[in-house]
């Protein structure tokens, strides 16, 4: 008895010494939450990991949760910053208790992937194209309508299955988004949206549901991030811009779509950015925005969100290319540091 | 007098624990109903009847996943029991000595796969398979049957239901064997006295005398296979229509949660959302309760048949 009383001292004496000395570390190191989008996780995981060295008093906690979650617990002020993949509705914008800004932290792209048995060139889509295959009215690859931009291509009479996800995504914001911009039709019977009502179909769960639905049924035709497609070796095909011209996705084109769009560009960056103007420009692209409330209520913590918003736009693009996202062009740039220059703490 | 408080006190405490179950259920679908309130006042009753899912237009109608989860378990059923119930009564009354613990560890081995693993197997394997080999084979020679018409994706209902019934046959499997060790061997002496073969022996004795745990044991399987999301929505296609082929995209009200749960950004998705986690838990517990009756009944004439 007496054994087990002395222990159980001893025990105490040990966890109350462990205990101050982890409040002691706590006090050092500036927690700062986030929750958001799960696309740009990679790279905000990296960014995170190169500011540690920069400033190291703050320590990032990111929850890539979804971009509905981040929206919900930003507007909730349960997380000190948000991350989302699509803006935000003027509705959305309302519920928040304070002024919300969309601050662009990278650009992504979207690319057309398929699996057509004998076919192993690139192929060409035209944005009606693209349209009829994922609204159905192009059934076959050997239609007609394919084929006048592929001339060369000997496209099998497969029937075309079409691929999408199923779960919430950023990606297939962007993918709708860009569908409603070319097709008037598709616009008015589906819509854009993190999820919506596919016209066909089957539906896969992430990207790596669609590239394995894709890969595994011959004549399927899916949509998935340009960095999951080149990673992954998947083919994916050329898409015509405005100007008319067959855009092969890469970080570059992408970075190309966001400078078509920079003169254009609302004061609050909430922009599309599918379709831009620009001889070079990949077409199906989009931001991804982090959600910081523009007068922050914890002077400490908001001084040093600011800092790293600041160290993210600048410094911390040069990390995005190797993660394959898109850097945002110099111009950009100066006008996302004249908002974070907006914040008050 | 120290062993009483003891005894009342554990009493206690595990009438409590058992309470707190309650107590969290009932939490559960309180705050569930709350939550679904929105799409409850928005679409009615209709939402149960209609089949149209469009997050963009925030037109929602739960038909084709409540659809969707009713069939697929049911054909996980009809493909599992009669699986199962062979694997058990070989196990329990024919295998020689050491096959039966070999095979008894690979099944429980079976129930110990995470669904994720069986759902990419059902992506890699079984939905080639059954596009290449299977769905034209059927659609060959029973194809004048509506459940064997239309394209081959190789994923949709079917597949579904083939990978759900793998993962209950473990659950039906071990529990009815367990459930036929308990019949007394002085029935099967009885039978056998009496002349019966060992089909009849197997039949009459043992199946009619474990005929509830039986039934017990499918109850369990199918509740396994109603809450089933992660290896579902990988091979189902996940596509919201009503469609009386087996070889068509299908949805359930597990995998739409999942899938579409983490991106809902406004209220009226969220809630409809949670309606449809609603009327599964609402699903679940009236096939629970439907399979329980018939339990009663049958252990009401069993007991009447001993007497």
């Amino acid at each position: 008895m007496k054994r087990l009383l002395s222990a159980l001292v001893i025990a105490a004496v040990v966890f109350s010494i462990s205990l101050a000395a982890n409040t002691g570390l706590a006090e050092k190191i500036l927690l700062i939450n986030g929750a958001g989008a799960t696309f740009p996780y990679p790279l905000y995981s990296k960014w995170f990991y190169e500011y540690a060295k920069v400033d190291p008093s703050v320590n990032f906690n990111y929850q890539s949760i979804g971009s509905g979650g981040g929206i919900r617990q930003i507007t909730a002020q349960t997380v000190d910053f948000g991350a989302s993949d699509g803006a935000l509705t003027d509705a959305q914008l309302k519920a928040a208790p304070r002024e919300l800004l969309h601050i662009p932290m990278t650009a992504g792209a979207v690319v057309v992937t398929y699996n057509i048995p004998g076919v192993s060139e690139s192929l060409r889509f035209a944005p009606e194209v693209v349209a009829g295959i994922f609204l159905g009215s192009i059934k076959r690859w050997d239609d007609p309508r394919i084929a006048e931009y592929n001339t060369g291509i000997n496209l099998p009479g497969q029937n075309i299955i079409v691929a999408h996800r199923s779960d919430g995504s950023g990606t297939t914001n962007i993918f709708t988004d860009y569908l409603c911009s070319i097709s008037s039709n598709w616009n008015s019977k589906v819509g854009k949206g993190t999820s919506v009502n596919w016209p066909v179909g089957l539906g896969a769960k992430g990207n790596e549901g669609v590239a394995g639905l894709v890969k595994q049924t011959p004549g399927a035709v899916g949509y998935v991030e340009l960095a999951y497609a080149v990673k992954n070796n998947l083919p994916y095909g050329d898409i015509q811009n405005k100007s008319g011209n067959f855009i092969t996705p890469s970080i570059e084109s992408t970075t190309t779509a966001v400078n078509g769009k920079v003169n254009s560009m609302p004061e609050d960056f909430r922009v599309s950015l599918v379709n831009p103007d620009g001889e070079d420009a990949y077409p199906i692209a989009g931001f991804t925005w982090i959600l910081v409330y523009k007068d922050q209520v914890d002077s400490v913590k908001g001084k040093k969100v600011v800092e790293f918003l600041r160290w993210a736009v600048t410094d911390g693009q040069k990390y995005s290319a190797d993660l394959l996202y898109s850097p945002l062009p110099k111009s950009m740039v100066r006008k996302i540091e004249d908002k974070i220059n907006q914040i008050s703490y | 007098m120290k062993t009483r408080f003891v005894d009342s006190g554990f009493k206690k405490a595990v009438t409590l624990l058992a309470l707190s179950v309650a107590v969290l259920t009932c939490l559960l679908v309180y705050n569930m109903a709350a939550n679904a309130v929105p799409a409850m006042q928005k679409f009615g009753p209709a939402f149960l009847f209609t089949s149209t899912w469009d997050p963009v237009k925030e037109i929602f109608g739960a038909l084709p996943f409540i659809y969707g989860t009713i069939v697929s378990s049911a054909l996980a059923l009809l493909i599992a029991v009669p699986v199962s119930l062979g694997i058990a009564v070989y196990l329990a009354e024919l295998a020689p000595l050491y096959i039966r613990q070999p095979l008894n560890f690979l099944i429980e081995l079976l129930a110990a796969i995470p669904s994720v693993v069986y759902g990419l197997w059902g992506i890699f394997v079984l939905a080639p398979f059954l596009r290449d080999i299977a769905q034209p084979f059927l659609s060959n020679y029973l194809g004048f049957l509506p459940v064997f018409k239309g394209e081959f994706y190789g994923v949709g209902m079917l597949t579904a239901g083939i990978i759900l019934s793998i993962m209950i046959i473990p659950t039906i499997s071990s529990i009815s064997r367990e459930v036929f060790l308990t019949v007394p061997f002085t029935q099967r002496e009885a039978a056998s006295a009496l002349g019966a073969t060992r089909w009849e022996t197997i039949r009459l004795a043992v199946l009619g005398y474990a005929k509830p745990g039986v039934m017990g044991a499918v109850i369990l399987g199918l509740g396994r296979a109603l809450g089933e999301t992660m290896a579902v929505t990988m091979v189902i296609g996940n596509r919201p229509e009503i469609s009386a082929s087996l070889f068509a995209p299908s949805y359930t009200m597990a995998s739409v949660i999942a899938n579409e749960f983490i991106e809902a950004t406004s209220n009226l998705y969220l809630s409809a959302l949670i309606e449809v986690g609603l009327i599964l838990f609402f699903v679940t517990l009236l096939i629970n309760i439907a399979a329980r009756a018939l339990i009663w009944k049958v252990l009401s004439k069993a007991k009447i048949a001993n007497i």
